[in-house]
């Protein structure tokens, strides 16, 4: 059922900082070695080579920007895909993909603007994958984990009944294999054009978890940019451990309704992680380099712990 | 008599006016001078109105839905519910009246309430927020239905809600978070919950207190993943286009109940439940009635499969 996966060729290696190969060591800069910069240059046609940095505008060199997990000089953290996420995530990239179950396309065939078959299928053209949801299974840090990631790229990272399926078969994955669960959340929230079917999605996935929580199973969300609507009134709030990364944009009403709405103007970095964690809604806030590490050490404990509890 | 009246009830209104204009003439005449034809008018009052509401589109069912007049959570605890004892605060931050709980007896049953309120008068909607839900509403919910599984006491739900409050302070406090933890707890809930869709379900605020064994829609109330409002501004539609977005997104008891989102409509009087709210509130406590009655005496593991396989079903089967 699962198909083995290697690291994505031009993409960065995990393992421990002492083997990274010399192109990723130290994150940016100068000292990624020239020679492998042109390697990698050659692979790119011209117009992909350079990245414009959202923050300060400056022109980042692609390869540089992808040694560094994308995440640039100034810190912003892009936003990534399944397949880069679980290159940084898994030793050495690592890990069997595991089918994320299709549903019925456009259930409510809703046709109002762009039809919504036509959305999903450019959705799918541009990702290369069928949802916006994406499975694996691997070792984080030596220890086997399922990872669930949301892609941003595939409509928002809407939640709608396919996403729901998919969270629900990673959760089950998880339990099947006896090992915990890692979800990296990113979306705009519930699909509209899938309306109260998609909204049964919050309660499904919530379902889902109780399974892990009934196994004694660690769920650990990671927050990624941005999760807002829908899945934060589901599964992005309900983990055992909640981490973020930085910067990301984290609420259940996005700013632009908030002040739409009651006309308040919003305190500056208002719902972003680093607001979240001094408000205690976020565990840690992690750096994508360094979440192998945490994620490696907490679920280590966790199941550590629950490896030595006394027999019934 | 109905004071409020909606934009494709005009007819409706204009009638109703005349009867009235007409019973004064009769009254200054004495001795029912015009009663015939009073009669008469009533009764075609009451067919148009009849016939209007038989065949209301998405749209107007929306506002039929929000009407003011309509029965509200307060209506059907005071209706429904013996002795009710009102239980407040959430035990961390403070007492949100969007929703409102308590305990008390459901037809001789010992059961917890919980349900959103809008309010009906301008001092009302703002004490109980229209029925936008803070974090602190939810916790209580929470809260609340820890109690009832404690005590193993059913859990009658009115939802009534545009959706949960969106504002700076909810958001710091963890609005999705508090919702999530509702739904959480609903649907691990080891006591029978029926949760009745009375006017609005709007998005996860309604769903917080909806993920029940039982969900059932009053038959012009409205149940969806967001206000076409608010789905219209997500999906950058124009103002005027809400009425056919409304459409499309299938928010109608009658659409929900093909996609098995919901397990009963229950009907309404031919004028809608605000023409008759006595008459709503008792047709509603018989449902509720009905649907606890195949509940009460299951195991709580039977009841969280229950509810469990009734929320995996949705979308896997039935779909075209």
């Amino acid at each position: 059922m699962a198909e083995r996966k290697d690291p994505p060729g031009g993409g960065p290696q995990g393992g421990a900082p002492a083997s990274r190969p010399a192109r990723e060591r130290g994150g940016w800069l100068a000292k990624i070695a020239p020679g492998v910069r042109n390697l990698v240059a050659k692979r790119e046609t011209p117009e992909n080579l350079w990245v414009k940095c959202p923050d300060t505008g400056e022109m980042i060199y692609r390869p540089d920007l992808e040694a560094a997990l994308w995440v640039t000089p100034a810190g912003r953290h892009m936003r990534i895909g399944p397949e880069k996420r679980f290159a940084y995530t898994f030793d050495g990239g690592a890990h069997d993909v595991i089918p994320s179950p299709t549903a019925p396309d456009d259930p409510l065939h809703f046709t109002m603007g762009k039809p919504y078959r036509e959305a999903l299928n450019a959705a799918r053209k541009t990702t290369g994958e069928k949802s916006a949801v994406a499975i694996g299974a691997g070792l984080i840090r030596g220890v086997p984990a399922v990872a669930m990631v949301q892609d941003f790229a595939f409509m928002g990272g809407s939640l709608g009944m396919a996403e729901g399926e998919g969270f629900i078969a990673a959760a089950k994955a998880a339990v099947a294999r006896d090992c915990p669960m890692v979800a990296f959340t990113a979306s705009g929230g519930a699909r509209m054009q899938e309306s109260a079917l998609a909204l049964m999605q919050l309660a499904r996935a919530t379902l889902a978890i109780q399974e892990l929580r009934k196994a004694d199973l660690p769920y650990v969300v990671v927050l990624t940019d941005p999760t807002t609507g829908g899945v934060t009134a589901s599964y992005a709030m309900l983990g055992d451990i909640q981490l973020a990364e930085p910067g990301a944009l984290i609420g259940f009403t996005g700013p632009r309704v908030i002040e739409q709405t009651i006309r308040e103007t919003l305190p500056p970095g208002f719902q972003r992680a680093e607001y979240l964690i001094e408000k205690g809604m976020v565990d840690n806030i992690v750096p994508r380099r360094e979440l192998p590490t945490v994620l490696g050490s907490i679920l280590k404990t966790l199941m550590m712990g629950r490896a030595r509890r006394p027999a019934a | 008599m109905v004071s409020h009246y909606l934009d494709f009830e005009r007819p409706i209104a204009d009638l109703e006016a005349k009867i009235e204009e007409l019973s004064k003439l009769s009254d200054q005449a004495g001795a029912g001078a015009l009663d015939s034809e009073i009669s008469a008018l009533r009764s075609r009052a009451a067919i148009l109105r009849s016939e209007s509401y038989a065949k209301l589109d998405t749209w107007q069912k929306a506002q039929v839905a929000r009407h003011p007049e309509r029965p509200h959570c307060v209506d059907y605890i005071a209706g429904l519910i013996d002795e009710f004892v009102e239980l407040r605060g959430d035990r961390r931050f403070g007492d949100d009246q969007a929703i409102v709980g308590g305990l008390g007896r459901f037809r001789g049953e010992p059961v917890l309430v919980i349900g959103q309120e809008k309010g009906h008068d301008t001092t009302t909607r703002i004490k109980h927020s229209f029925g936008s839900v803070r974090p602190e509403g939810y916790r209580k919910a929470v809260r609340l239905m820890d109690l009832a599984e404690r005590y193993n006491l059913p859990v009658i739900s009115f939802v009534d809600t545009a959706g949960a409050y969106p504002g700076i302070g909810a958001e710091e406090r963890g609005q999705g978070e508090a919702i999530a933890r509702s739904i959480e707890r609903c649907l691990t809930l080891a006591t029978p919950m029926i949760a009745t869709i009375t006017g609005e379900g709007g998005s996860g605020g309604a769903l917080a207190i909806a993920s029940a064994n039982k969900v059932m829609m009053l038959e012009h109330s409205i149940y969806s993943v967001a206000t076409p409002e608010a789905a219209s501004s997500i999906l950058r539609f124009a103002r005027e286009d809400i009425p056919k977005l409304a459409e499309a997104m299938k928010i109608t008891a009658q659409d929900l109940i093909k996609l098995k989102i919901i397990d009963r409509i229950i009907p309404e009087p031919p004028g809608g439940a605000h023409s008759d709210r006595e008459g709503t509130i008792e047709t509603v406590g018989d449902a509720i009635e009905e649907e606890l009655r195949g509940l009460i005496g299951l195991s709580p593991d039977a009841i969280r499969q229950q509810r469990a396989e009734r929320f995996y079903a949705i979308g896997r089967t039935g779909l075209s």
